[in-house]
């Protein structure tokens, strides 16, 4: 059994907050690089050169990469040798977000009610998954979640009969209608099986596995490719003003099913994928 | 297609010049708002009550900034998505606003009231927010500062990038754009 302080929780997603606002990871910046290279559209090529100053002002000056700096969507791998000390886990998690969001610079956008929309004034709370895993340690995923794109996520619930090409024309049909409101070029998360929550969360997941690496299942690596490349041409482009750049990536994660049901959920994030992963 | 410098406020004329394509950049004085300062703002209008600045010839912004540090005028100030705003948009164009900043797809009634007004809807760089905020020169909350991010700011930009996306004619970017990069 290993003992970790919730004040030793709370100081790393403080810090965890403010980096993930400020510094996208190293797969990030390589795939819009390439994209930047790659964009057959001069507008769209124009778009991801100014998409990557930015990064390089947002570090460099620390403004946040984007205004919106998200809902803080936080996942806890606690392996079940650990003893949390001190306080409640879940409170510390939301004190790291209400110091990071209020001491860094980072926009408040969560209000207290959906109908009645009061702002809480710090960003909490946040959207805590937790996992109970093998081991001593926690392992800490920060995902700072805008809602630009997050409006355009879907959750279609298949039929077993629409097989594939049903999961993929869901997939394309989430992308389409998405177009310029998801800040495209984007990252495409999907979750397939699993229950209606489930493949959300699978979804929601897939966002944080780095753009440059596929399922280790080879026919969903080859659906992975195969979407990339259709949505690729739509032609939406950067910023949906045209071009050959409308996604960096499709992660597609799976889960066993109930023999009457083929969920498919589909989490667009826009090219501001922010993740800082850390193990305690 | 091509690069315009237009400042605003602008009027009607300078307006049915710019067309979907171009790409311009915008200095003098804009105001942001988004959905609570758009709903209010409406609220308002349907009592009968006077909008917190005039928005005739004037250009709206979009955006929610983050809190600026110490010695800065503004935080990250990139683009929100406009069609939460469509409900609210034709009645503030009739009264004579001739442009609205962001990104995203526009309702086609949100069109038909840029057509008869002679306005302009351009598109900023979504998720650029660190890079826009170089162009914005100062900004002062005029109303509505209990909203926090989206109390109503007054800017002044310089060579603000934005692409016009929607011109007085109702050509839309967003349509024409893709048709001519789609493949298969």
């Amino acid at each position: 059994m290993r003992t970790i302080c919730v004040d030793e929780i709370t100081r790393n997603i403080k810090e965890m907050c403010i980096e993930a606002n400020h510094y996208l990871t190293e797969d990030m910046k390589i795939a819009l690089n390439q994209a930047a290279n790659a964009e057959k559209s001069p507008l769209g090529k124009q778009i991801l050169c100014q998409l990557e100053d930015n990064l390089k002002i947002a570090t460099e000056d620390m403004i946040p990469i984007c205004q919106d700096t998200g809902m803080a969507v936080i996942f806890l791998e606690v392996g079940q040798d650990v003893h949390v000390e001190g306080g409640l886990l879940t409170d510390a998690v939301n004190e790291g977000v209400r110091q990071g969001y209020t001491q860094g610079y980072l926009r408040k956008s969560v209000v207290r009610d959906p109908i009645y929309r009061e702002n809480t004034n710090d960003n909490t709370p946040a959207v805590i998954h937790y996992d109970i895993v093998e081991g001593d340690q926690i392992k800490i995923t920060i995902a700072p979640k805008g809602f630009g794109s997050e409006n355009m996520s879907r959750v279609f619930m298949l039929k077993p009969a629409d097989g594939i090409e049903g999961v993929k024309n869901a997939i394309l049909t989430a992308v389409k209608d998405a177009g310029p409101n998801a800040c495209p070029p984007m990252v495409v998360g999907v979750g397939i099986g699993g229950t209606f929550e489930k493949c959300a969360f699978l979804a929601k997941k897939a966002l944080t596995r780095p753009v440059n690496e596929h399922s280790e299942i080879s026919y969903v690596r080859e659906m992975e490719e195969e979407l990339l490349q259709k949505i690729n041409q739509t032609g939406i482009g950067p910023g949906g003003l045209g071009g050959s750049t409308t996604a960096l990536a499709v992660n597609i994660n799976t889960y066993p099913t109930h023999i009457a049901g083929l969920p498919v959920a589909v989490n667009i994030c826009c090219h501001v994928n922010r993740h800082c992963i850390r193990v305690l | 297609m091509m690069d315009k410098h237009i400042t605003v406020p602008y009027d009607e004329k300078t307006a049915r010049e710019l067309r979907s394509g171009d790409y311009v950049y915008i200095t003098g004085t804009i105001y942001t708002a988004r959905d609570a300062a758009h709903k209010r703002m409406y609220e308002a209008l349907e009592q009968g009550k006077e909008l917190p600045f005039d928005v005739k010839n004037s250009v709206i912004y979009y955006m929610g900034p983050s809190p600026a540090r110490e010695g800065r005028p503004i935080g990250s100030a990139g683009p929100t998505t406009a069609s939460r705003m469509d409900k609210y948009t034709p009645l503030l164009l009739d009264l004579g606003l001739k442009g609205m900043i962001g990104k995203g797809k526009r309702t086609d009634a949100v069109r038909q009231a840029i057509i008869r007004n002679g306005a302009v809807y351009f598109a900023a760089v979504g998720g650029a927010g660190a890079l826009l905020s170089k162009a914005i020169l100062s900004s002062e909350v005029i109303a509505y500062d209990d909203l926090g991010t989206e109390a109503i700011r007054k800017l002044t930009v310089k060579d603000f990038p934005a692409i016009v996306v929607i011109d007085s004619e109702g050509n839309n970017l967003y349509e024409t754009a893709i048709e001519a990069y789609q493949e298969a």
